[in-house]
């Protein structure tokens, strides 16, 4: 087991090293002059910028440097608000992001296994129509028009009780959040849903479901018990790609709901050609969403022993 | 118990058959049989007709509706669908009747508290959207009047709406140009003395018709000349059947054209990706080994860039020239960040094919590598080819849409339904058209590519042929 984490972890280390060097590469592509701005910049003022962002340095060493920076985890100063560093940005808005976001997996999580379980009970009846149509048109309407509906619905909730019941933007509290990481894990949870519903078919006709069933055990007992903890399995393992599309999926939601997150910020970096702020949420995103997908393959071998054992061995 | 009389033709020699009787349908080749299969699932078979009138609205509809996406028709913005609205030609130059009252001496000035509504608030002429023209009469004791506009109906004197003018001095009258849309507003007069408004206020609800100045109906074709004979009469407006845009533009050209660049990137990109991952992914598997860990290590590394991320990041980075309208580069970045998904289904079925009998038996019958590669692999792939390109469809639509949206996709005037959502989705609630339309024309694309991609799995599941 050991082992099988250290070899994940080196090449989760090589998976960020490239991800680093890809966005370096992009940003010194990007047409434009990041410290062009409205004021007039004397040729002594840029010289001493230049300095400072380590821009007149040939784009070999300007790379060594960054990784360097990057290793210790050293992400630079702002190019646009030049008295903030963009550790100090993350550090600000990511935890937004990742409550966001993590709530937004919950719901998906248990909203997916819910429906996956209740469509595979009422395989081919109304239930399984109703939910299955829901799922559909989920994946099929893009998140900003689901943002925008949640906000609309909000506001006609708030009308009709004649007080404010959930806000309609802005952050803050638990209210704040409800409604935006429904809107960010229904598509997600749509997935989850069919993966859960196939899940559960399949593991209806194994074997160990049959015995179950010989030995005159109830169906309640063989339902939750034997048939939905070995269907949750599949579903955990694609837990971990699902966090890379809900967080980078939240740039839509924190636009609509006016929510202060990094996805938000960096949009508003790109737009401003933000160097420094650009390629370190970037290898930030890249790094947390590598080590979350490690994270939930090394979980997976604590659920499920055979994979471990089957991994360890290959 | 059995009277059968034989026959004279009972007697005469059999004759020989060539062979027994044949006991088997029609040989059917394996596309035949996936396009009977996928006849028989209705809903695959609606989304094929719908992804076919999708592709036919793109490419005929704009020769049949010729409107052009980029006009901007100023008398109809935020229109809701309609067929065709009448308009009064008006006078580009209306003479207007000011109306004055006698001056008012300091001395006859009362407070404001003290001051009357005015009376008789009204309109001159008819109300159009190239004017309002409201009068009304004298307050004794005025010394101006402040006029509003409202949409709502003024609930009290600190909700009268929009302050449109503060006259000072004697005029009693006033022409609104300010915007006007053919719908009802609320005008409020109010009087004025010693710089203070009176709590007492006269409201006239007002629907504004729909007009057009003489110049711009004849520059438009909608009138023979601009003979100013035609002041008074009615012409028919541009017909938008699904309304207009906050810029007036038409929404039925624009979502056909949308739909040029929404499909093009949603088709053109994964067929190139999938081309690509075809010949990256049969690469690693017909040669493994060494070659097979390399390649295969570097589509991992790909797929593990944070998609949209990268796709912003290459997307500027690929640049825009001016008059560009960044479809080219939101393409290659698609294709450069898309690619390894296919590479990795393919590698994994040639392995899989490598090694079936079939490919050893040719290869002892001496067939070439060429050979092998296109006449028993690619057909054997193709099922699966085909499969995953219907699902990269949708996935790439929503991929140009939601950077539309954000605004990193393609440049204006250029329509694409995610920027068309993008600008809908600020007027949603006075103006739902503009976002339901390209919303609904998303949602039924990427449903139709879906629901046609689920059907062709099923219908070329080798497991499922046979039972029809």
């Amino acid at each position: 087991m050991l082992a099988y984490i250290g070899r994940r972890l080196l090449s989760g280390a090589i998976t960020i090293w490239f991800i680093a060097t890809a966005t370096f590469a992009g940003m010194h592509m990007v047409p434009g002059d990041p410290l062009l701005n409205d004021k007039a910049v004397t040729p002594e003022i840029r010289a001493n910028l230049e300095k400072v962002y380590g821009l007149d340095k040939p784009v070999l060493q300007q790379y060594v440097i960054y990784l360097g920076n990057m290793a210790r985890g050293d992400f630079g100063i702002s190019f646009t608000q030049q008295n903030r560093s963009v550790n100090d940005i993350i550090a600000e808005h990511f935890p937004v992001s990742a409550t966001l976001g993590l709530l937004a997996l919950l719901f998906a999580a248990l909203g997916g296994i819910t429906w996956g379980a209740i469509t595979a009970l009422y395989r081919d009846q109304m239930p399984d129509f109703v939910i299955m149509f829901f799922v559909i048109v989920f994946v099929s309407v893009p998140s900003f028009v689901f943002a925008a509906i949640g906000q609309l619905a909000i506001l006609q909730v708030n009308d009709w009780l004649g007080f404010s019941l959930l806000p309609v933007a802005g952050w803050g509290t638990l209210a704040h959040m409800l409604v935006p990481a429904m809107v960010l894990g229904l598509g997600t949870m749509a997935y989850l849903t069919r993966l859960m519903r196939s899940s559960m078919l399949e593991v209806a006709d194994a074997d160990y479901i049959r015995t179950a069933r010989a030995k005159g055990l109830t169906p309640g007992r063989i339902f939750f018990r034997h048939q939905l903890r070995n269907a949750i399995l599949p579903v955990v393992t694609v837990l971990g790609p699902s966090i890379a599309s809900i967080t980078t999926g939240g740039f839509v939601v924190e636009l609509v709901f006016a929510i202060p997150g990094l996805g938000r910020y960096f949009i508003q970096a790109v737009q401003q050609l933000d160097y420094t702020v650009i390629m370190g949420t970037t290898v930030f995103y890249g790094a947390f969403l590598v080590l979350m997908v490690i994270a939930v393959d090394i979980l997976y071998g604590f659920i499920d022993p055979r994979i471990q054992v089957s991994r360890a061995v290959s | 118990m059995n009277n059968y009389l034989p026959s004279p033709a009972d007697f005469l020699p059999l004759t020989t058959r060539d062979s027994a009787d044949r006991l088997e349908r029609p040989s059917m080749s394996y596309w035949q049989d996936v396009w009977q299969r996928l006849q028989h699932n209705r809903r695959a078979l609606t989304s094929l007709f719908i992804v076919v009138a999708l592709l036919l609205f793109t490419t005929i509809g704009p020769l049949v509706w010729q409107a052009d996406p980029a006009q901007q028709d100023l008398e109809q913005i935020s229109q809701a669908p309609n067929l065709g609205l009448r308009a009064l030609v008006v006078d580009d130059f209306p003479e207007v009747r000011e109306l004055a009252a006698g001056p008012v001496s300091p001395a006859q000035r009362l407070p404001p508290e003290k001051l009357l509504a005015p009376a008789n608030l009204r309109v001159l002429g008819t109300a159009h959207s190239e004017g309002v023209h409201l009068a009304w009469d004298q307050v004794p004791g005025a010394s101006g009047y402040q006029l509003y506009r409202h949409e709502l109906n003024p609930s009290g004197p600190d909700d009268l709406g929009l302050p449109l003018i503060t006259l000072r001095g004697t005029s009693l009258s006033y022409r609104d140009r300010l915007g006007l849309q053919t719908i009802e507003y609320y005008y409020s007069v109010a009087a004025l003395s010693q710089r203070r408004q009176s709590p007492n206020y006269r409201t006239l609800a007002v629907t504004v018709g729909q007009a057009i100045r003489l110049s711009e109906a004849s520059y438009r074709g909608l009138l023979a000349s601009a003979d100013s004979s035609y002041i008074g009469s009615h012409v028919q407006l541009e017909i938008h059947p699904l309304g207009t845009d906050y810029l007036g533009r038409d929404m039925l050209a624009r979502l056909m054209w949308g739909a040029r660049t929404s499909l093009f990137i949603g088709i053109v990109a994964p067929l190139i990706y999938v081309a690509f991952g075809l010949m990256y992914g049969g690469l690693a598997g017909y040669s493994g080994g060494h070659t097979d860990n390399f390649l295969m290590r570097f589509a991992d590394f790909v797929i593990a860039l944070p998609f949209l991320l990268f796709m912003i990041l290459f997307k500027i980075a690929f640049g825009l020239g001016p008059g560009e309208s960044g479809i080219g580069p939101m393409l290659i970045a698609l294709v450069l960040l898309s690619w390894p998904a296919t590479a990795r289904l393919v590698r994994g079925q040639v392995l899989q094919i490598r090694e079936e009998p079939y490919i050893a038996a040719a290869r002892l019958m001496g067939a070439s590598a060429p050979y092998l590669v296109l006449r028993h692999m690619l057909p054997n792939l193709m099922s699966v080819l085909l499969v995953s390109l219907t699902f990269a469809i949708p996935t790439a639509i929503f991929t140009e849409a939601f950077l539309s949206f954000i605004g990193m996709g393609v440049v204006p005037p250029t329509p694409s339904w995610g920027s068309m959502c993008n600008d809908g989705i600020r007027t949603m609630l006075s103006h739902p058209h503009e976002l339901v339309f390209p919303a609904l024309f998303i949602s039924v694309t990427v449903l139709a590519f879906n629901l046609l991609g689920d059907g062709l799995r099923d219908a070329m599941d080798a497991r499922m042929r046979g039972d029809s």
